[in-house]
């Protein structure tokens, strides 16, 4: 039948343009899967590539037969790798911690308080996300000059410990517990600050833990406050200790070795991400859908 | 243009490869013929929506097939299959205004069936007068109402002159006397435009009262078509008896012995050649006659209700707890609750094998 | 009363310090920094109150180059960016197999350190005295001249400078659109296939004005974060970005604040305050633009 005949005209058509389409969208997915991965693998190729043969590649190779260690052993002797490591850990771990208690209470208050001006004040912070970074950065950079904490934790961890974003997330998550669970509590005699410890905090574990993971891998790959306000190398973090490594230590000479640096640098978070892959990915999501 | 439907199953894969899935279209084998309005009707999970989509192409068969006349549309994709389908949500594209939504099916036409914009409008007016929406063409979905929405979902189904219409749950989001209405509409436009239309409900007083045609569902298996007189007056199994009527049959365990319907020991009506078994005794409300002599019942209380008057009564036997009889308000009924016996009307009363709760014929 | 009235407070204090300290005053302080002329940090002391600063800053032969790059960068790297991940997305969207592999492989680069692989990139794209370098070796296959993107012609150090960036900015981009897509409901593309819609027109009609608000907020933060790009380039290019003619707005404010010339408060203030005032108004651009198009439900 004529009718039937054009019918099967569609249905191969349709066929045909699926496959086609299918196999171009994994086509260009590769591609840029090639182009995210491929930097990965060559900062880990080098790592391991011997010295004199890396050196001696005119064209460089995809693949090593000898590969080697050495090159982390010169990359933490040779330059004070494991210091910045440390420096970067405690950092890290400070900054994130006091910033957890300091937006829990914050949030606690906004969410579940209630008290004279609340909303104006939320207002306000809220008005406080629009300041960039880089206005910012000029006063601190004198403030913590004036106290002299230049090259020491304080001065590293003071000002980066607030972030008006995260009270924002953990505010709207408290919000989300009922009511109802807090009158029963108040009725049971429970003070506000027992309320947040044994059950807002309990149930509201994943923001934080997420808010938590999120600041650390700010903290980690922090550059530009470290940059500024140290110039001893003894407090140092990865980000400006690598610059640093690059233009004034084996940077120049020693590729493998810097590459063996970067590795070192980058598995921890890396790792970090990896096993806590969907809560990133979802509170970075969230986070970018209120914004 | 008839819709066929050849041993058409629809399995869907299970959550793991050991469990098998449901399977949603059990070998669905009947035919829609050209230009009826035609129910599919079930509980939910019967898999009728399934059916819906499996005709419009949302969904592709397990195995079996589709045909629209003699056309096999099994393998063809949705956007070819020229049918128009209203969602039980209206899915009316919330950016565009209500012409907009109308006149957007017209806007894929190609080649020789490309229209200018002048006749694309005046289509789209067209179509909107017949659903009685053309007052509302500059607005936005979200500022009409549910039944506004629909008629615009409706409009944006017929203005491509589909071979098909499909709608789904077409009246469940409406209010109540929205939906009477509706009901009217729906049959109206139908005959006006004479084209083949199937949509899927669970309400069975709303199928009764405008299909043309009806196909009863239960899990996927069809269990009976037909007219829906026929198939209220005659229902293939206990399940189909039940499903249909307001107020719903009334159905009563017992055992036939000898020809005759035992029901808690009382001699409640004749079955002359019925072998022995057990059975379930099913009478629509309006198939006793009171102040009769053989089914004894607990009458409760009655209701009066001008033309007729109901009988509340309870009974040993009962599947429920409420049992009503629909008889004229010329009887004498007492008020006070009470013992008292009716006689069954044959043509209203259906026994069904305790077993198979397959009807039993004689 | 009044001890419930003192409690939230003191729970808000912490953070109120922190805040007022670190931002609210150095926002004002920044300000005034711009505005008082010749600034001595060493003396404290200022010639008075006036626009000296912002036009000096103007005048700056670094500035102005930086302001160049940063401007190039915004205008190639946004639309890009965007428009590359608005098709990866599409792509990941209609995919089942390897759907969860491509998206944790394209979020990798969100938790990575960019100076770190910014060194990285510096050496794939570098080419030296003893080595022609990864990616050279790729053009050359294609029969195409060696060139140093780090240290050779501005076209290619602009090249590498753009495709890093988009490389870093994209999952967050591919994130956000993913889950817009995902959050379109599917009622409305079976409604369009059943009306005959091809697959074109399903994406320009539907897809992007229900996509719209995701996209339009990509565009608007894109904007925003370009112009403050400035550890992308020292990552490739080193501190030194004057010398490598390759340093942006940000950048300029920290060499004013703390590089070579040491100690300038002032110019950096008003370098800061010019680049707010940048940003600002494409943003109110953009705002404007969106009234129009963005189509919000």
């Amino acid at each position: 039948m004529d009718n039937n005949l054009s019918y099967k005209n569609i249905e191969k058509k349709a066929k045909t343009r699926n496959l086609i389409l299918k196999i171009l969208t994994y086509t260009m997915l590769g591609i840029w899967a090639v182009m995210v991965l491929f930097p990965f693998y060559w900062m880990f190729l080098t790592s391991v590539k011997n010295y004199g043969s890396y050196n001696a590649e005119y064209i460089p190779k995809f693949f090593t037969l000898s590969p080697t260690l050495e090159n982390y052993s010169d990359a933490f002797t040779a330059v004070p790798l494991g210091r910045y490591f440390v420096n970067t850990l405690i950092f890290t771990v400070v900054t994130t911690v006091l910033m957890l208690l300091v937006i829990t209470f914050a949030a606690y208050a906004f969410a579940r308080l209630k008290f004279k001006g609340k909303d104006l004040l939320f207002t306000l912070f809220l008005a406080l996300m629009m300041i960039p970074n880089e206005l910012v950065v000029i006063t601190n950079f004198q403030t913590i000059t004036n106290w002299d904490m230049r090259n020491s934790f304080l001065g590293l961890i003071l000002p980066s410990i607030t972030s008006v974003f995260y009270i924002y997330l953990l505010k709207e998550n408290f919000e989300q517990v009922p009511d109802e669970l807090y009158y029963a509590a108040k009725v049971d005699g429970t003070s506000d600050i027992k309320y947040l410890f044994r059950v807002m905090i309990p149930i509201c574990r994943p923001t934080l833990v997420t808010v938590g993971i999120l600041k650390v891998i700010e903290c980690w790959n922090s550059y530009v406050w470290p940059r500024l306000i140290t110039d001893d190398s003894a407090y140092f973090l990865v980000s400006n200790g690598i610059q640093e490594i690059r233009e004034n230590g084996f940077g120049r000479e020693n590729i493998p070795a810097m590459m063996a640096a970067v590795v070192v640098i980058s598995v921890p978070l890396i790792l970090l991400f990896l096993i806590f892959r969907k809560k990133i990915m979802e509170g970075v999501s969230r986070g970018g859908t209120k914004g | 243009m008839k819709v066929v439907l050849k041993h058409l199953t629809k399995q869907f894969p299970g959550p793991n490869k050991k469990t098998p899935g449901t399977i949603a279209v059990n070998d669905f084998d009947f035919e829609i013929p050209d230009g009826k309005l035609v129910g599919l009707l079930g509980p939910s999970g019967c898999g009728k929506s399934t059916t819906l989509n499996l005709i419009s192409g949302l969904e592709t068969p397990t195995s079996g097939q589709v045909f629209f006349g003699d056309d096999d549309m099994t393998k063809v994709p949705v956007e070819n299959r020229g049918v128009g389908l209203v969602f039980q949500n209206y899915a009316l594209y919330p950016h565009l205004t209500v012409e907009e939504n109308i006149i957007f099916p017209l806007q894929n036409l190609k080649g020789e069936q490309k229209l200018t914009k002048e006749q694309m409008k005046e289509k789209a007016l067209e179509v909107a007068k017949l659903v009685q929406i053309e007052k509302y063409m500059e607005r936005k979905p979200k500022a009409l109402s549910g039944g506004q929405q629909q008629r615009v979902a409706i409009a944006r189904a017929l203005v491509k002159m589909p071979k098909v219409l499909l709608l789904d749950e077409p009246l469940s989001n409406l209010d109540a006397r929205l939906r009477l209405q509706t009901r009217e509409e729906l049959r109206r436009i139908q005959k006006e435009t004479g084209i083949t239309t199937i949509f899927v409900t669970h309400d069975q007083e709303e199928a009764m009262s405008i299909c043309d045609l009806m196909v009863v569902m239960k899990a996927g298996i069809v269990n009976q078509i037909g007219r829906p007189q026929d198939i209220y007056d005659d229902p293939i199994n206990l399940f189909v008896a039940q499903f249909l009527g307001t107020p719903p049959i009334n159905v009563f365990t017992g055992r036939v012995e000898n020809g005759k319907v035992i029901v808690n020991g009382d001699d409640v009506f004749d079955a002359p050649g019925v072998p022995d078994q057990d059975i379930y005794l099913a009478v629509r409300p309006e198939g006793f006659i009171p102040n009769g002599t053989r089914f004894r019942y607990m009458r409760e209380r009655r209701e009066i209700m001008g033309r007729d008057v109901s009988i509340i009564f309870t009974h040993e036997n009962a599947l429920n707890p409420n049992n009503r009889a629909i008889v004229s308000a010329e009887e004498n009924i007492p008020e006070q609750p009470g013992e008292a016996f009716f006689d069954l009307k044959p043509a209203k009363t259906f026994l069904f094998s305790r077993e198979t709760e397959e009807r039993i014929r004689f | 009363m009044k001890n419930s009235n003192l409690k939230p407070w003191l729970y808000l204090l912490p953070a109120i310090i922190f805040l007022v300290l670190f931002m609210v005053y150095p926002l004002v302080d920044v300000f005034i920094y711009s505005a008082e002329e010749e600034y001595n940090s060493a003396s404290q002391t200022y010639s008075g109150i006036g626009t000296y600063n912002f036009s000096y800053v103007l005048h700056a032969p670094f500035f102005l180059q930086a302001l160049k790059n940063t401007f190039i960068l915004v205008i190639i790297t946004v639309p890009l960016s965007t428009g590359i991940a608005l098709l990866i997305s599409l792509g990941l969207n209609s995919i089942t197999k390897l759907k969860d592999f491509f998206q944790t492989t394209f979020f990798l680069p969100y938790v990575t350190n960019t100076l770190a692989v910014g060194l990285v990139f510096m050496i794939l794209f570098k080419k030296t005295a003893y080595s022609e370098g990864m990616i050279n070796l790729l053009i050359n296959a294609f029969g195409g001249k060696s060139v140093d993107f780090i240290d050779g012609p501005y076209w290619a150090k602009m090249f590498v400078l753009c495709f890093y960036t988009i490389w870093i900015v994209l999952p967050f981009k591919i994130l956000i659109l993913t889950s817009a897509l995902a959050s379109v409901n599917q009622d409305y593309y079976n409604a369009a296939k059943v009306d005959g819609t091809g697959r074109f027109r399903i994406f320009t009609k539907i897809t992007l004005p229900m996509i719209s608000p995701m996209l339009f907020y990509l565009v608007i933060t894109g904007f925003i974060g370009a112009f403050k790009a400035y550890s992308d380039s020292v990552a490739l290019f080193g501190t030194d970005l004057n010398a490598a003619g390759m340093n942006t707005i940000v950048g300029y404010v920290y060499d004013m604040l703390y590089g070579d010339s040491g100690g300038y408060p002032s110019y950096a203030s008003a370098a800061a305050v010019i680049l707010f005032a940048i940003v600002l108004t494409i943003t109110c651009i953009n705002l404007m633009v969106s009234k129009k198009h963005v189509h919000y439900t």
